[in-house]
């Protein structure tokens, strides 16, 4: 495995690694006729018999800390949404491993319940896959539709509401429980200005409570106020893995050639 | 340095593999505690199905109903033969019925993952509770469709009788076979998704030769060898068992309780196994 010398201090100063991603491959096979996966059309090659294969993590390693939180950085179809899932054992590994402290837990927009299903049973449903019990959910179930501000439409199908509307609900339902390492896939840009003050407020909660925190964002000031080390996914590769500001201004550098 | 190789490394501190699929006792353990969400699902898609549709719970009835109908006409009226049994539309109303679970149990039961994909990829929940929300949904579907079954029944002349109740343990039985007829295509269907095509047909053959609109018995009266192939069929056996407790005149061989709870239990317990040996392979396009 690779190891950055940031990391080799880390490991010899004793400091506890909660996630290790060693070498990992990830290949998904589409159907010409479906839709295309995550992972970009530039990415995409076309086999003869119509299936086509996306080669989106090219051998990425990695090792995390107690109490670090990561921020991954990239282009739009770069790998960094399946590297979270990947982590998070939603996507699997076509090749390598991922060690993990725990069963980490992601938060993503992208995160889809049952567009049929009005709010309100999107919410049970959820609550009900996460290991909440009945009773658990009867009483977190106000806090969360409180929290998404959809009192008025949780009895409409999942499927009349708008894109900000369902990441709201998505992320309320996502945010009601604690999670030991927590994965942020974009969350922090969801919705509007209130919203998005009331889930800043609820990460920050998390991220005290999680030993471990990932977070995938576009927004370069949000990584640098909040996390401790910056990766930067370039077409499936770990262009670069270190601090900060060194990564994020290589890769503005790089963005604005 | 060799202390430092990743597996080591995750061994000294304790770390698990991601994404493995987890121990089978412990799947069956996690399972259990979110039964929940399977016995939730089901209710949640028949509510979801009433809603869109202005006949709403109507339609769970009112299309076997059209299928016996159908079946009736073609194989009462126009292929009028010999080898009808005694009170023909009876014995077709409770053979169309029972068929009724097995088919949709099957055909849905090989698109409970590939039809939810994006929620496998978001939560991470056991699998198999998607197959076996499939089946409770159906099972739930059988309790109006059973009602009606027993009111027509009356209707062309059936006596109501105490052995009508025994259908509990019979769809009991019966459930169980079809979860594990429906965790098998489950999984098939994810590694090829040709299968969710090869379904109905399968379905279709289940249908001629499980002796529906006509007496098994009498047509292979001369064929002793296919007629045994036949009667250990599992879906024959559900329906011939069905038949013999709501039908007044439908002798079985008490042997056939055994063989249709073998199939049960044997189904099942297979189907549980299939599944979950590929249960990191869910959710991968």
């Amino acid at each position: 495995m690779d190891v950055t010398d940031e990391e080799q201090l880390m490991l010899d100063s004793g400091t506890r690694p909660t996630i290790i991603v060693d070498d990992v491959h990830v290949r998904y096979r589409t159907y010409a006729s479906g839709k295309p996966s995550e992972g970009g059309k530039s990415l995409a090659s076309r086999s003869t018999r119509g299936v086509r294969e996306v080669h989106a993590l090219k051998g990425v390693s990695f090792t995390a800390f107690q109490g670090e939180s990561i921020g991954v950085i990239g282009h739009n179809g770069s790998g960094k949404s399946t590297l979270l899932r990947t982590v998070a054992g939603l996507t699997p590994a076509s090749s390598g491993v991922v060690y993990a402290e725990d069963q980490p837990a992601l938060l993503g927009v992208n995160a889809a319940l049952l567009n049929e299903l009005s709010g309100d049973k999107n919410v049970r449903l959820g609550g009900l896959a996460l290991g909440f019990s009945e009773a658990e959910m009867r009483e977190k179930y106000g806090s969360i539709v409180e929290f998404a501000g959809l009192e008025e439409f949780i009895q409409y199908p999942m499927r009349t509401y708008s894109s900000g509307m369902s990441a709201r609900l998505r992320f309320a339902i996502a945010a009601s429980k604690n999670h030991s390492i927590l994965l942020i896939d974009e969350a922090l840009s969801v919705g509007d200005k209130k919203f998005r003050k009331k889930s800043e407020q609820r990460i920050k909660e998390m991220q005290k409570a999680a030993g471990t925190v990932m977070l995938v964002s576009h927004s370069i000031s949000t990584i640098l106020e909040a996390c401790s080390r910056v990766l930067w996914i370039d077409k499936g590769n770990l262009r670069m893995n270190g601090d900060p500001k060194e990564v994020c201004e290589a890769y503005l550098g790089h963005a604005n050639q | 340095m060799i202390e430092d190789s990743p597996s080591a490394l995750a061994e000294r501190y304790g770390l698990i593999r991601v994404g493995l699929r987890p121990r089978f006792g412990k799947y069956l353990a996690d399972t259990w505690r979110r039964r929940n969400f399977a016995r939730t699902l089901a209710r949640y898609r028949i509510q979801s199905e009433n809603e869109r549709n202005r006949l709403g719970m109507a339609w769970v009835v009112v299309k076997p109903l059209l299928n016996a109908l159908i079946y009736g006409l073609v194989f009462g009226l126009i292929l009028d033969n010999d080898s009808r049994p005694e009170n023909f539309i009876a014995f077709l109303l409770v053979g169309v019925f029972v068929f009724e679970y097995f088919g949709n149990s099957i055909g849905q039961g090989s698109k409970a993952i590939i039809s939810n994909t994006r929620l496998v990829r978001s939560l991470s929940f056991p699998r198999i509770l998607l197959p076996i929300a499939v089946v409770l949904e159906q099972l739930y579907r059988m309790v109006p469709i059973l009602g009606v079954l027993g009111v027509l029944l009356v209707l062309f002349g059936e006596p109501v009788r105490w052995s009508w109740l025994l259908i509990v343990p019979i769809m009991l039985m019966m459930s169980f076979f079809n979860a594990g007829v429906a965790m098998i295509v489950a999984r098939m269907s994810v590694h090829l998704r040709d299968i969710k095509q090869v379904i109905p047909v399968v379905s279709r053959i289940m249908f001629y030769t499980s002796g529906i609109f006509y007496s098994v018995d009498l047509i292979l009266a001369q064929r002793p060898d296919l007629l045994l192939i036949v009667h250990l069929t599992p879906v024959y056996e559900f329906i011939s068992l069905s038949r013999n407790a709501l039908l007044a005149d439908f002798p079985v061989d008490p042997s056939l309780w055994l063989w249709a709870g073998l199939w049960a239990v044997g189904t099942f317990v297979f189907g549980v196994i299939f599944f979950w040996r590929a249960e990191e392979r869910y959710g991968r396009d």
